[in-house]
């Protein structure tokens, strides 16, 4: 290298770092927003919903499905609304969904990030397959735990006695009027929201989560020794967990349970 | 006046090609019209014909999301017309962002601008960069990176379905074009005008000189927004073959000599002019 390249050379780095510079800024700053703005864990998704992450990664953000349904429950995010910028949404206290039994929200999407084959069971498409959240009572203000005959959400509801179901209970405060209770049923639940969109507290008592949210998981740790099933799972348990035999499991849980005399003799002989 | 419109015919067939295509999108939302549905991530017009933006299906690819038939589709569908007529036709002619750069552009001559500024002198390339740094990110936070934060999806999704707070993107892009860089977003950093022109690098409509005709007198290069691909102008007859014209015929109107104008140029001669 001879000495006349050295200011061109120099200009050329000094060039080359700027635009790191810039470069890593920029990158940084996206990054920073791109990791912020899926962070919602609160948004229901229009049925047939891949889960959030693989929604959010398919979805498109072109809209069909706003324009397909026709009450106007969803709608796309904006900026604005700290859900993943263009994914659809719904809000069931401004509109639920209602259920169509044609589903053309999902039919038209063209990613299938909203997906007919989720609202399949055996074979057989149907919208009340659907899982966009369930509904969870707030007991404190639900109107029909306090006393009150109210029955909106239960009236809303379009699977009435299989999502939600009404229990009889003595109200002792009277003691000549029941409570009518709403009560709530995972297996049956879609999460439209009809009834939070009907509940007629100041906010509403029914609320609609995701089932991210909402539905419990016992994990796989606990066993419950009075279904036989269950407790065969012992016995395909992974490496190294390691079963250990006390006297007082020596038994079956089921048969341990049943053995009063057995539990009380070892009460004692401890 | 009938010389006026003339000069400005391709500005105006841009217009109304703009606005008569946002207002498709736009009525189908707003009054249930049946031409086309969607918008210009993904669409489908008359209830057949799938359209979907290559560039925004490839960032979800990246995200490791399963690309749908109907995606795959729709990307080939405008795949198909990218190849033939240009990818950046897209930019001069369909994208709404257009208007406001344009705009931009139009005021900072007015203000004569660039005969003061000696601000950042950006280069045409980082575009490409972007493209790249987009489906890194994509990849690494499992969503389309740059749908996230891109101006054309705020405002075609905004006209369609309502703006939010992205209006401040549209008016950070107008400020910027017009007292940082000329041309800055659609010559120098938007990915997708960016990706539109690679995809249709042997599009078969060109802008063609003609040197014999030309009397140097420059009003091409003054009116064009990538005024590199110009560079044979007054030296050699030859297509534009590089990749960034938008295909927005500026130079075609600004020209009084016809030394400019569009034509269909196979891809061997593109290959011979290229020589
Ligand atoms: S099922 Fe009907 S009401 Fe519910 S989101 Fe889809 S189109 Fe709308
Ligand atoms: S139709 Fe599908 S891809 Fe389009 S916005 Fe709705 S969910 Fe997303
Ligand atoms: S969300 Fe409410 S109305 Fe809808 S199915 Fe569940 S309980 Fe019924
Ligand atoms: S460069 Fe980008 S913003 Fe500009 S017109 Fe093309 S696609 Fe639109
Ligand atoms: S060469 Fe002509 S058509 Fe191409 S971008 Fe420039 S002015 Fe527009």
């Amino acid at each position: 290298m001879n000495e006349t390249d050295e200011p061109e050379r120099r200009h050329f780095l000094l060039k080359m770092v700027n635009a790191l510079g810039y470069g890593a800024f920029g990158a940084i700053a996206w990054s920073a927003y791109l990791s912020q703005a899926q962070a919602n864990k609160l948004v229901l998704r229009p049925p047939g919903a891949l889960n959030e992450k693989d929604f959010v990664s398919t979805c498109i953000r072109c809209g069909m499905c706003v324009e397909a349904c026709p009450y106007d429950a969803l709608e796309l995010a904006t900026i604005s609304d700290q859900i993943s910028i263009g994914t659809p949404y719904f809000t069931p206290r401004v509109q639920a969904c209602q259920m169509c039994p044609d589903i053309p929200c999902a039919s038209i999407c063209p990613s299938k990030s909203l997906d007919l084959d989720l609202l399949r069971v055996d074979d057989e498409l149907s919208i009340d397959n659907a899982r966009m959240g369930l509904a969870t009572i707030n007991t404190e203000t639900c109107l029909a735990y306090l006393g009150l005959q109210c029955t909106m959400c239960i009236r809303a509801c379009p699977l009435a006695d299989t999502a939600i179901v009404l229990t009889n209970e003595r109200n002792p405060r009277t003691d000549m009027h029941a409570f009518l209770k709403p009560v709530v049923d995972p297996d049956f639940c879609t999460g439209c929201g009809m009834c939070e969109r009907a509940c007629p507290t100041e906010i509403a008592s029914i609320h609609v989560l995701p089932l991210s949210v909402s539905s419990g998981d016992v994990g796989s740790h606990y066993i419950v020794g009075w279904e036989e099933d269950d407790e065969k799972r012992i016995n395909q348990r992974s490496g190294d967990v390691i079963l250990d035999r006390t006297k007082r499991n020596q038994k079956s849980a089921l048969d341990n349970v049943n053995d009063v005399d057995g539990i009380l003799k070892g009460l004692y002989d401890d | 006046m009938t010389r006026f419109l003339y000069k400005q015919r391709f500005l105006l067939a841009r217009r109304v090609v703009q606005v008569l295509l946002m207002t498709a999108y736009f009525g189908a939302n707003a009054y249930g019209w049946q031409i086309v549905v969607g918008n210009f991530s993904s669409a489908r017009y008359f209830g057949l014909i799938p359209l979907s933006d290559p560039y925004a299906t490839l960032q979800s690819f990246f995200a490791g999301a399963v690309i749908a038939t109907d995606m795959l589709m729709g990307v080939a569908v405008v795949l198909f017309f990218y190849a033939i007529i240009g990818g950046r036709f897209f930019c001069s002619w369909v994208c709404p962002v257009n208007m406001i750069t344009d705009g931009a552009a139009w005021l900072r001559e007015k203000l004569h601008l660039d005969e003061r500024s000696s601000g950042p002198v950006l280069s045409r390339h980082i575009r490409y960069w972007i493209i790249a740094l987009s489906l890194l990110l994509s990849y690494l936070f499992s969503v389309a990176a740059f749908e996230m934060i891109s101006p054309i999806a705020i405002t075609h999704r905004g006209i369609i379905f309502g703006f939010g707070f992205g209006w401040v993107f549209l008016v950070a892009i107008f400020l910027f074009d017009l007292f940082s860089q000329r041309h800055g977003w659609c010559g120098h950093l938007c990915p997708l005008g960016g990706f539109n022109a690679i995809v249709g690098k042997y599009s078969i409509i060109k802008v063609v000189h003609d040197k014999d005709r030309c009397i140097n007198a420059q009003a091409c290069l003054k009116a064009c927004p990538e005024e590199q691909v110009l560079d044979m102008v007054g030296k050699e007859s030859r297509p534009v073959t590089q990749i960034e014209c938008v295909k927005c015929g500026r130079c075609v109107e600004a020209c009084d000599s016809q030394a400019l104008s569009f034509s269909i140029v196979s891809i061997a001669e593109q290959m011979r002019g290229r020589a």
